[in-house]
């Protein structure tokens, strides 16, 4: 919302600057989110009255023109043709900056000294949208007369600044002067000034004229009619020009600006229509027709919903309610008697109208947000005497005023306490009281408790806390001391599942990895670009209705895709490793169909020069360290469609089932246009969470030495390590302490076919020195049962 | 005989200190201390003289092998000393070559940021909770006194699952959860993912992060806020920082607020980042409408509370000057390395 200071300033005396109102109103509730001064635009700018116009001796589209600004005549060459001569235009003198940057000198232009530049709107600052019609190309030529020379921004008004408000949904009473004009006041603690309406009004009576009715009492909530004859359209004087443009609506004709101004001033939206043109002399407010088509004034034909509330004279529709005019009764050059609207349609129908026609008004966005149906009357008395005013018309007599179901406040109780207690204050009735009667509020002080009724244009106002916050924001947030809750202790911390994740994510960043976020959802197509058959439960993802593109209109139900994304953005980048972790959800749906279930899941993912199978194995093996899960199982999986076949495992603990890992296989890594090996990991958190341990237990550290023995054996290749393990494992139960392999080999020294495997095994008794005999008797069974059962023979 | 004795010492002392290694040191020890040695030998032959010489001829001998055995020693030190010296002197290195490195990784700048506001939070009492990213539209909406046809429902606004679930397009909704399962006292932040229905740019995305905060008991009031959330400032950004509250509109809370605090990068003096008003817009905040404690069972004339929303990645970025929100998705490791 634009708030011209000037502007304001006919309600309210503002004794601080902008920048002072600006702190002032936003620390009450009214944001400034800029100030515009207009001055900047217009130094060096005068009015001067155009004297002589004369063709350009060299030049078809140039004119010479005598100008008067004042203390001298001025010589212009210019090629604007919308003037004539007592045309008062604005002129920039020698050394004047206009808006765009452009520095005027005095020049030559075709042999003719120009001395200055006449400019128009847009030279000047003003938005091309702001532009009157028949100036857009061409001068801004002034209505009214001046005194040449005169600094055109004081002149005009222009010397002002305009605020710019943020008014937040609830207050739709700040969208026009009077209410920004009465935040004002109550923040400066000063009074507020109404415009006096006055009228003249002629003998002969409104309703003797037309006949008003509303058939749609949930759609239209009031209609005021009144008649002007005699009017006049033509382009509105300058000031009333100037006030729009600064508030940012286009000057269109005296009528029209009226109606606007009243708008801007009071809120209430108002329409015009010719009188002429309604040969039935008749309002009918009601539903639109069955497929009924209505072309506005915009000249478009638009298809009605049944539902539109529409301005009919009985049967022709003349406007949508709230929304917009039509063409037909629209107001021209030729009108002379006005019916004028002053009305208030329901929020929510006009929010769907606007919604369904796509077509979004200044008056369809007042009514959305909620107009106060009390200033109606106020509204269509003030439009009418400012037209009255700037045409000389005649008033008719009286209003007609439909309002079937008028306004009635509800009054609440506020607890001096309540407001206390929740702001942390010590307020008396009094102040309170003092308070809300700056905003119009209606107090009724019974010492603890005050019976306040809100003003009609305040339908935010409606429980306690709504009078608790006008305090509170009156007084000033600022000026509220700050003090903490009082102490009920509470415990604070973390989740165990966040504990988790923090062990979990140190442990990998220790090993290099880098956390990444990735978005929640994914395409649709990405299971399948990491290989996953159409049958998966991988495929039955969660789709958006109203997604933002293919690309993220699915909620993921594996972090493997947006890993491998990942990747790829890195391999694109030239980065010549990358390895990286993300803990997020994974979504499915249920059964039921209601919440879908979440998941958090963990993936790993890694490329690079030193990157292999063992290696994102080995940042598993360390990470679960980290909650002391330490046996693992490894199976060897070669049916999952993202994985080479032969390099792939499936991760066991205590037999549950901790996730996947290996390498990518070819064809997935190709789909993301990679050519390196890329590995993934991707392991359920859950189950990860079930099985961790927080608490660590303390072994006590031996006592007694231990003995190293090494073993070399031979045997066939295809024997898995995990087969030889499973050998060395009972023995751990007694004397064997550990095992390591440290050496596989397949050569020229070894057959074909077989391998050749070394470990070291560590021996010790936890409660006393081992001897060289018990060791022995130990390490021979160990050798026989690897020789028995898996065909290993001693190198 | 003490002639001998003299010039073995004279010429043994000579010897040893004229020795370059530890062994000719030894072959001299050999030479002297020996059991064929030369000292040795006089003593042996000691039988040959006459009794009343022996003892002088003996102590003499045993003076001269101490002299030896004192230089023999001496002279290993100073050999010994010589050759660590030297071993050291050869294994200089250059101390300017690159470490050998074990590569540490990063946490992602946006959960670092969400470790360190837990950690002040959690350092006030409060408890990490979290909620689930596909909410329903009563808690993202209807519960928290969203108005049936207020804009951020629209389809231009919030990602839609089907008519009754939606992405979340705000943390708030964890406030519904945990007043439904809990009994007040409460204080409570919640992480999250929140999603609305924006296109990227440098500074909006489909996807963000909030984080909520909620204190639910007897006599919470608005100076309560201001408090919590002034040390909250302070402890964050630095016992400098301070803070601004402006009134302001969300349908959940009344009265609401919005926290500025004083701009981080020029602390007030005004700068780009904060437009020139010295002020950066932190945070959102209010007392919890009492339709939403009523919605959640909560009885309002008993308990009343604040509850507060922040955007982690605004302060984030605000924090380590980065202008493009969609780098925090675009996962470059060049990126992420700046954080490790």
């Amino acid at each position: 919302m634009l708030g011209p200071k000037k502007w304001l300033e006919n309600y309210v005396n503002i004794d601080i600057d902008a920048y002072d109102l600006r702190d002032r109103m936003t620390m009450s509730g009214s944001n400034v989110e800029n100030i515009r001064n207009l001055s900047k635009n217009f130094k060096g700018v005068v009015i001067g009255k155009v004297e002589k116009i004369v063709p350009h001796e060299n030049a078809d589209k140039l004119v010479v023109v005598t100008i008067d600004i004042g203390t001298k005549n001025l010589q212009i060459v210019t090629g604007a043709t919308n003037f004539k001569e007592k045309d008062y235009v604005p002129v920039a003198l020698e050394g004047a900056t206009l808006a765009g940057g452009l520095v005027i000198e005095k020049g030559e232009l075709r042999g003719k000294v120009s001395e200055g530049m006449m400019c128009s709107h847009e030279e000047l600052g003003i938005s091309k949208s702001l532009i009157p019609e028949n100036m857009k190309e061409g001068l801004w030529i002034l209505e009214g007369q001046y005194e040449p020379g005169v600094p055109f921004d004081r002149s005009l008004a222009l010397d002002d600044q305009i605020l710019e408000f943020e008014i937040t949904p609830n207050r739709p009473d700040c969208l026009n002067m009077i209410g920004l004009a009465r935040e004002v006041a109550a923040t400066l603690k000063t009074d507020l000034h109404y415009p006096e309406v006055k009228l003249r009004e002629s003998a002969e009576k409104t309703e003797e004229m037309v006949t008003i009715k509303i058939d749609d009492p949930q759609g239209c909530h009031r209609y005021i009619g009144r008649i002007l004859k005699n009017v006049k359209v033509k382009p509105s004087p300058d000031w009333l020009q100037v006030l729009l443009m600064k508030a940012g609506v286009r000057p269109i004709n005296n009528i029209v600006d009226a109606t606007n101004y009243v708008m801007l001033e009071y809120g209430q939206p108002l329409h015009a229509f010719d009188l002429k043109k309604i040969p039935s002399k008749k309002i009918v407010v009601k539903k639109a027709g069955e497929k009924e088509t209505f072309r506005t004034l915009d000249n478009v034909d638009r298809k009605l919903h049944p539902q539109t509330t529409m301005i009919t004279d009985g049967n022709k529709p003349l406007a949508i309610a709230g929304v917009m005019g039509g063409l037909d009764s629209e107001v021209d050059e030729n009108t002379a008697e006005i019916l004028l609207e002053s009305a208030n349609f329901d929020a929510d129908r006009i929010r769907e109208t606007s919604k369904f026609l796509n077509l979004r008004t200044e008056a369809s966005s007042r009514f959305e947000k909620g107009v106060d149906k009390e200033v109606a009357l106020t509204a269509i008395n003030r439009v009418s005497q400012l037209i009255q005013t700037l045409t000389d018309c005649e008033v008719l007599e009286g209003a007609i005023d439909e309002y079937p179901a008028p306004y009635h406040p509800s009054t609440i109780e506020l607890r001096v306490l309540k407001v206390n207690q929740l702001l942390g204050t010590r307020f008396t009735s009094e102040e309170i009281e003092k308070i809300l009667s700056s905003l119009e509020i209606n107090v009724v002080n019974n010492g603890d408790i005050l019976k306040v009724t809100p003003p009609s244009f305040r339908g935010d106002l409606v429980k306690e806390v709504d009078y608790i916050e006008e305090v509170a924001r009156i007084f000033g947030y600022d000026e509220i001391p700050s003090t903490m809750p009082e102490a009920t202790i509470t415990v604070g911390g973390v989740n165990p599942s966040t504990k988790v994740e923090n062990l979990l994510k140190t442990a990998l960043k220790a090993q290099g990895l880098y956390e990444v976020l990735t978005y929640s959802f994914v395409s649709p197509k990405s299971v399948s670009k990491i290989g996953i058959p159409y049958d998966s439960p991988l495929q039955k993802i969660i789709q958006l209705r109203n997604p933002l593109g293919e690309e993220t209109s699915a909620m993921r139900t594996t972090l493997m895709p947006s890993m491998m994304e990942v990747l790829e953005r890195n391999y694109k980048k030239g980065n010549a490793t990358m390895m990286a972790f993300e803990i997020g959800r994974t979504f499915s749906k249920t059964p039921d169909g209601k919440m879908p279930l979440e998941k958090l899941k963990l993936v790993i993912g890694m490329y690079g020069e030193e990157e292999d199978f063992y290696r994102i194995k080995g940042s598993i093996e360390e990470m679960l360290k980290s909650l002391k899960i330490v046996k693992l199982d490894f199976v060897k999986e070669p049916h999952h469609p993202t994985f080479h076949p032969g390099r792939c495992a499936n991760i066991f603990s205590q037999g549950n089932l901790l996730g996947t890992f290996g390498e990518v296989h070819p064809t997935v890594t190709e789909n993301y246009g990679m050519e390196n090996r890329c590995y993934l990991a991707e392991l359920d958190f859950e189950e990860i969470l079930e099985q961790g341990i927080l608490t660590k237990k303390y072994q006590p550290l031996p006592k007694y030495p231990s003995i190293l023995r090494d073993i070399a054996i031979v045997l066939r290749d295809h024997i898995e390590i995990a087969e030889i393990e499973k050998i060395f494992e009972p023995y751990l139960e007694g004397i064997l302490e550990s095992y390591e392999l440290f050496d596989v080999y397949q050569g020229d020294q070894i057959d074909k076919g077989y391998k050749s495997i070394a470990y070291s095994l560590i021996y010790r008794d936890f409660d006393k020195t081992l001897k060289e005999k018990e060791v022995n008797e130990v390490h021979e069974q160990i050798l026989k049962n690897l020789e028995e059962n898996i065909g290993a023979s001693l190198r | 005989m003490r002639e001998k004795l003299e010039n073995i010492q004279e010429q043994g002392i000579e010897e040893i200190q004229s020795t370059t290694n530890l062994k000719e040191l030894e072959a001299l020890r050999v030479k002297y201390l020996g059991k064929k040695g030369e000292i040795t030998q006089i003593l042996r032959g000691m039988g040959k003289l006459p009794a009343e010489e022996r003892p002088i001829i003996g102590e003499l001998a045993n003076k001269v092998r101490e002299r030896i055995t004192k230089e023999l020693v001496q002279s290993k030190e100073a050999l010994d000393a010589k050759a660590l010296e030297k071993k050291l002197s050869e294994e200089a290195i250059d101390v300017t070559m690159p470490g050998s490195k074990m590569p540490l990784g990063s946490i992602h700048p946006l959960r670092q940021s969400v470790e360190n506001l837990e950690e002040i939070f959690i350092s006030m009492g409060f408890k990490v909770v979290e909620g689930p990213e596909i909410e329903t539209v009563e808690n993202n909406f209807d519960a928290l006194n969203a108005p049936k046809n207020h804009p951020s429902r629209d389809l231009s606004d919030t990602f839609y699952i089907t008519e009754d679930l939606v992405l979340r397009t705000q943390t708030s909704p964890v406030q519904i959860r945990v007043m439904k399962e809990t009994k007040p006292p409460i204080r409570v932040i919640s992480p999250g993912r929140c999603f609305r229905n924006d296109t990227p740019d440098a500074t909006h995305s489909p996807m963000f992060h909030q984080l909520e905060g909620l204190v639910i008991d007897k006599n919470i009031t608005l100076g309560d806020l201001k408090g919590t959330l002034e040390v909250f400032a302070k402890s964050f950004f630095g016992a400098h920082t301070q803070t601004k509250f402006r009134p302001h509109h969300f349908p959940f809370t009344e009265p609401s607020a919005e926290m500025d605090i004083t701009c981080f990068k020029c602390g007030g003096k005004g700068c780009s980042m904060c437009k020139g008003s010295g002020w950066i817009e932190l945070l959102g905040a209010g007392m919890v409408h009492p339709n939403v404690l009523e919605y959640c069972g909560i009885d309002s004339e008993k308990y009343s509370g604040f509850a507060f929303g922040m955007g982690i990645d605004r302060i984030t970025m605000a924090k380590h000057d980065i202008d493009d929100i969609r780098l925090f998705f675009e996962n470059d490791q060049r990126f992420l390395q700046q954080f490790r």
